[in-house]
């Protein structure tokens, strides 16, 4: 770095030499990314600036003034369980699954095809949210009622599968696996990029004391990647708290507060309440979305901030 | 290091990880084959006989009876630990098959169910006036307001790139990539509130206009043009830099003449993913540029409409004919696939070219 540095100051005493209109030109570039670097900055806090101020009203508003509920805090609390009980079940079925994921490509799949793999996995997360809503309701959704009939008949006595099933398949598990099909390339992506980072002196060195494959990878892969693999899962479900389209189709929704997950009675998660809501409000009603939205925008940037938070501090390790 | 006096390689009875037990015998090589094949023709007589019968069920029996039965199998032969080895390589091997039957299933469905709705007509009319139509003035839409936002996003993504790799120092640098990291996670609804809120904000109530709809998309889209930038940018070489400095070049040149051309396949690879990434999005649209029957190719007046909310809204109010209405709205998501897909494709193409040169 400090070669380089030398470098560029003896180009910049050049440019500095050989007159003022190089000079400019200099001058301009590099203001020119100052602006875009703090337009970026600007846009962050604009993006919080500007919901809280067509948020504000809602949150301030009179229980009178807002149409049938008492305050803005019991009109959230329901959507904001929603959102975290379908954001934390896409990660428990999601997180298992990236992670053998990722060890199949990095160590158990021939060096040739892993590339081809990982490309396909990477194509799980090019797919539309719309369109994954679209093959929940009409086609995992029907596919799973039999599944779900199941669990209410031989697990009915865990409260999560009390039931009564529902018989479309609108169901919060159902949301559960969408979601997790669409974190998953997220999560995997991270996991994948920490094995493969694994030193190669640890494996070899378990494999040479005779470890076995799994032996080594749980020895020195999984440790290794731990915490990378941790804050993958955060990203990941920092991405299913916020996702909208897949949950506004599949979700058959009632607003009550349940663990329940195989009835027809779910409650909604924010996102999706605002994009079945919005097309249709005008108004105060508008700000209360706006405010909810604002609420998901805390509780999403909260999540990335722990998961950054992780990595950044694995990173000086 | 001197090696253990005893290993346990001699049959010690001290447990170690060289110890090795059971049988000490192998499998012949097509075992894991085998035990898969079986497991799963097993498996299907078995459901045959009970009359439960389904593809689904016999893969997710055969699944775990393959992992059961090659441990079993191993552990007569090999012993235990070759036999742990072998059953969660096989577990592994059959989560990557569950998480990628979601892939081929969704695929499957959006091909043979969009091609329901798949005419010339789909792509030349419009569903002004008429029952049903065609989705002309959706894919007009979605390609207006994707290129407004790419438009938007890849000056400010690239100049904030070479800001960071080439200029940033100090505070503003960290600061930028740690704001970057987490403006990748914003919701894509939260994306759409903030352009309708600030547009609400000078224009007054419920405006709704393509160009509100490329602002949201450009929220989603600057961190990802930045991010991938960032990392073409890092991986050109510093002595290309040097070498012009060397000969006198302004910083600024060296950067336009040398430093972006070198990095330009790879810039070009970010932006279509990037793209690809959020011309499918619903949820911004949905709020912020509205729904409309007609052809509006101009995104500073008016509503738009786009390819994803127009096959949201065939799903959410299909009028009489339900199933063509369903038709279109699969013929819309094929649409978005296959936009979506080339993208991709295209852009690796042109990233496996760039490499080759580089060397």
């Amino acid at each position: 770095m400090a070669h380089l540095d030398t470098t560029t100051n003896a180009g910049q005493l050049l440019a500095a030499a050989s007159g003022g209109r190089r000079r400019r030109g200099d001058r301009i570039f590099s203001n020119t990314a100052v602006i875009a670097a703090v337009t970026i900055l600007a846009l962050l806090a604009g993006v919080a600036v500007f919901l809280v101020s067509e948020g504000f009203p809602a949150l301030t508003a009179s229980s009178a003034e807002l149409p049938g509920h008492e305050s803005f805090i019991s009109y959230v609390a329901p959507l904001a369980f929603g959102t975290a009980l379908a954001g934390v079940l896409a990660m428990v079925i999601a997180v298992p699954l990236a992670v053998a994921v990722a060890l199949f490509i990095t160590h158990i799949a021939p060096a040739r095809v892993a590339l081809l793999l990982g490309f396909l996995v990477d194509l799980l997360a090019a797919i539309p949210s719309i369109i994954y809503g679209f093959w929940g309701i009409f086609v995992l959704g029907p596919a799973a009622v039999p599944a779900m009939k199941w669990l209410e008949e031989k697990l009915g006595w865990i409260p999560i599968f009390e039931g009564p099933a529902s018989i479309t398949g609108r169901t919060m598990l159902v949301v559960g696996m969408v979601l997790a099909v669409m974190i998953l390339p997220i999560v995997s992506a991270v996991a994948r990029e920490v094995f493969s980072q694994t030193p190669r002196k640890l494996q070899e060195g378990a494999q040479a004391l005779g470890a076995t494959r799994w032996e080594m990878i749980r020895t020195t892969v999984l440790p290794f990647g731990r915490s990378s693999v941790i804050s993958g899962a955060m990203l990941g479900l920092g991405r299913a708290l916020g996702e909208t389209m897949a949950v506004a189709i599949i979700l058959s929704v009632s607003g009550g507060v349940t663990f329940n997950l195989i009835s027809q009675a779910n409650p909604s998660t924010i996102a999706a309440n605002i994009a079945l809501n919005f097309p249709e409000s005008s108004g105060l009603a508008i700000n209360l979305l706006i405010a909810t939205g604002l609420v998901l925008f805390v509780i999403t940037l909260a999540t990335n901030f722990l998961a950054r938070w992780i990595i950044a501090r694995a990173e000086v390790k | 290091m001197t090696p253990p006096p005893d290993s346990g390689l001699s049959g010690a009875p001290r447990r170690s990880i060289f110890a090795v037990e059971g049988g000490g015998g192998t499998l012949p090589s097509w075992a894991p084959y085998g035990a898969v094949a079986g497991s799963l023709v097993f498996c299907a007589a078995v459901l045959a006989a009970l009359g439960w019968f389904t593809i689904a069920l016999m893969l997710v029996f055969g699944a775990l009876f393959s992992v059961l039965s090659i441990y079993a199998w191993s552990r007569a032969v090999e012993g235990r630990r070759r036999a742990k080895d072998r059953a969660v390589t096989m577990a592994i091997v059959a989560s990557f098959g569950v998480a990628m039957a979601p892939l081929i299933s969704l695929l499957y469905e959006v091909i043979s169910r969009g091609a329901k709705g798949i005419s010339w007509d789909f792509f030349t009319t419009t569903s002004r006036g008429v029952v049903g139509g065609g989705a002309a003035h959706a894919i007009v839409g979605t390609l207006v307001i994707t290129g407004c936002a790419v438009v938007i996003s890849v000056p400010i993504g690239i100049m904030a790139a070479i800001y960071m790799n080439e200029y940033g120092r100090g505070p503003l640098r960290r600061a930028l990539t740690f704001f970057v990291d987490v403006m990748t996670g914003i919701p894509s609804i939260v994306a759409g509130l903030f352009a309708y809120a600030l547009f609400e904000l000078f224009f007054g109530p419920s405006i709704q206009l393509g160009i509100m709809g490329s602002i949201a998309l450009s929220v989603l889209m600057i961190p990802i043009v930045i991010r991938s930038a960032e990392e073409v940018l890092k991986i050109v070489p510093n002595h290309l830099r040097e070498a012009a400095y060397a000969l006198g070049t302004p910083k600024w040149k060296t950067i336009t003449k040398v430093v972006l051309p070198t990095a330009f396949a790879g810039l070009v690879t970010g932006v279509m993913l990037a793209t690809a990434r959020i011309i499918g999005e619903t949820a911004p649209l949905l709020v912020t540029t509205g729904v409309v029957d007609s052809l509006n190719a101009d995104p500073f007046q008016g509503r738009m409409q786009n390819l994803a909310v127009y096959a949201y809204n065939q799903y959410r109010s299909p009028g009489v004919m339900k199933q063509s209405a369903y038709d279109r709205a699969w013929a819309a998501a094929l649409t978005l696939i296959v936009i979506v897909m080339i993208l991709n494709v295209a852009a690796r193409l042109v990233y496996r070219r760039y490499k080759t040169e580089s060397r």
